[in-house]
């Protein structure tokens, strides 16, 4: 069922001097919003003894949209374009979320081949998404361009279907409530599935520059330990919580969509430190091929709708449902209460960027500012998602 | 033995190098102005309202029902409705907007506007290259700017376009089977 990293030697780091100098003293310093590699606008007030980080207080809001509220003002269909706005690598899953919740509300079934369309969609989401995460953990570990280059080349592959499909490279608005709104013809199919067949060339090179690299090891091995105790406190999912060897995956759980027809594994790391987090992110990569391709086999035809929902004045019955995906960053969820009208009466989404961003200042205590930069790559947030 | 991690991770880098010379599947640079991808069919940039015939007033299918206006999410679009009506393309007298704005400073093309839509009067366009001097006027796009020919509604979205086609063709035959068909309802097929 799982699969794990392999463990390397680890390599001596060296022992960092300026803090016993400035012993007691702390410095405050103000990191981001708009530092190259905080990932949009995010900032830390950081209390350093001498490089040593000794507190550290996350700012953020700076992104906040309101996207709650406006989901309770807004009809069911209208919040749908806004969850794409989210976590703006990842919109498909994202509607999938919201979808998923709303059909869950109004009890609509989804027709078999939209299933697989989302399962497929999903998985390339995943797939774009741990490979540009890849490419910025890189690049903030000082590997500038290069590996970021090589991420966005694949992803770019994938935004290409993604437009050709939905319209849209990032902001698809794809997913309705029962089912998906344009359908992909036979050549979009092949076009999948030719990029999925070509993609493990792709991991193959990233775990080259990665595994092995010595500077790779010594700035990540140890560095942001997280216990698998202190993140099921915390509430962490995905691959961060994976990382401390929790077998923890919605798809595996809930089974929703068709997760439960395909074959795939869950890897699982060791030492839950930015290492194995990154390397998680790797195997993830490869699962998720093996999904697509059989999802990409067995697809069958069909429609892609179902045709008793209503676009215009569509009223979910009063009740409340929650509807939770795995997404490439952690468990979404959105949780609706409906009160029988147009609107939501209560609109909640839980980000999971949100929610693993809440343990930062436990990963990075101790650690330099250097590796501050490094423990927050690996945790991959997306500002639009954290702040909403 | 410590520099092997990085030596093998430079034959990486050397390989995807030299092969961006010979493998077209690595080099996937575009100079954008002077060369361009095409566009998806499905590819979708701020709506417009096409217009069958010659005459972008007569021809208009919108006959400012507002549903568009009511569902659009961020609320960009403004509809004032005509006091008179005038004949739509199966001659029925229909009422027609006397404003029709849509703010594409704030439109995000979502499309609902056109999902929602029950005349096929309003579709999605795929200009994107709309920088403008000025930020309030000059992006409030009015309906002398939207509407746009059925042809260029075809030239843009051919699948689409002749399905629309057909479809409105059905309708008015339905309705008005003694007559001839009205000379809006079915655009020369030959406009693709
Ligand atoms: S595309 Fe969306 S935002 Fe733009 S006018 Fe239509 S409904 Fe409104
Ligand atoms: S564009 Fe369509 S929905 Fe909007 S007012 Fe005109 S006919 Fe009605």
């Amino acid at each position: 069922m799982t699969a794990t990293i392999q463990t390397l030697e680890p390599i001596e780091r060296p022992p960092t001097t300026m803090g016993s100098r400035l012993e007691g003293e702390l410095m405050e310093v103000s990191m981001g919003p708009q530092h190259p590699s905080t990932h949009g606008v995010f900032r830390m007030n950081v209390a350093l003894e001498g490089e040593i980080v000794r507190k550290l207080k996350p700012v953020f809001g700076y992104l906040h949209r309101n996207h709650e509220k406006i989901g309770e003002n807004t009809s069911y269909l209208g919040s749908m374009p806004y969850t794409d706005r989210l976590d703006y690598f990842c919109s498909m899953t994202n509607n999938w979320a919201y979808a998923l919740s709303v059909e869950k509300l109004a009890g609509i079934e989804v027709p078999e081949r939209a299933q697989y369309l989302r399962v497929i969609l999903a998985e390339l989401t995943r797939l774009q998404n741990h490979a540009s995460l890849l490419g910025f953990l890189l690049s903030d570990m000082g590997a500038w361009g290069t590996p970021l280059m090589y991420a966005f080349r694949e992803r770019e592959k994938i935004l290409d279907l993604f437009e050709s499909l939905s319209g849209s490279r990032m902001m698809c608005d794809y997913m309705r409530f029962g089912g998906c709104r344009v359908d992909a013809g036979p050549d979009w199919m092949e076009r999948a599935k030719k990029i999925v067949d070509l993609f493990p060339r792709f991991i193959d090179e990233m775990e080259n520059l990665v595994v092995g690299n010595e500077i790779v090891i010594a700035r990540t091995q140890n560095v942001g330990k997280l216990s698998a105790e202190l993140a099921i406190n915390a509430g962490i999912t995905g691959p961060m919580l994976r990382a401390c060897g929790v077998n923890y995956d919605v798809r595996k759980v809930d089974g929703y969509g068709f997760y439960p027809r395909f074959k795939f594994r869950i890897p699982l790391g060791e030492h839950g430190d930015t290492y194995d987090r990154l390397m998680m992110r790797a195997l993830e990569m490869r699962e998720s091929v093996g999904i697509l391709k059989q999802a990409l086999e067995q697809v069958p035809a069909g429609p892609i709708m179902n045709p008793k929902v209503k676009i215009r004045a569509f009223r979910p019955p009063v009740g409340e449902a929650y509807g939770r995906i795995e997404a490439p960053k952690g468990e979404l969820g959105f949780y609706l209460i409906s009160d029988g009208g147009t609107n939501p009466y209560r609109y909640r989404v839980r980000p999971p960027s949100f929610i693993n961003l809440t343990v930062l200042e436990d990963l990075c205590l101790g650690h330099t500012v250097a590796d501050v930069m490094v423990i927050l790559g690996s945790v991959d947030i997306v500002m639009g998602e954290v702040d909403r | 033995m410590i520099g092997t991690g990085i030596l093998k991770g430079m034959a990486v880098t050397a390989r995807n190098f030299v092969g961006s010379y010979f493998e077209k599947d690595r080099l996937i640079t575009v100079q954008y102005p002077e060369e361009r991808n095409p566009l998806p069919e499905n590819y979708r940039n701020f709506p417009f309202l096409p217009y069958d015939g010659d005459d972008p007033e007569a021809g208009l299918r919108c006959v400012a029902c507002k549903i568009c206006e009511k569902e659009c999410p961020p609320q960009c679009i403004y509809i004032v409705k005509s006091e008179d009506k005038k004949p739509d393309y199966m001659d029925k007298p229909q009422f027609y907007p006397k404003v029709f704005n849509i703010d594409i400073s704030v439109c995000m093309s979502c499309q609902i506007c056109v999902e929602v839509c029950p005349f096929e009067a309003i579709k999605m366009d795929k200009v994107f290259e709309l920088s403008r001097r000025e930020r309030f006027d000059a992006l409030l796009l009015r309906k002398s700017d939207l509407a746009k020919p059925n042809e260029y509604y075809h030239s843009i979205c051919p699948t689409d376009a002749a399905e629309v086609d057909a479809k409105l063709a059905e309708a008015a035959a339905k309705k008005k089977p003694a007559a001839p068909a009205a000379p809006a309802a079915a655009p020369p097929a030959s406009a693709a």
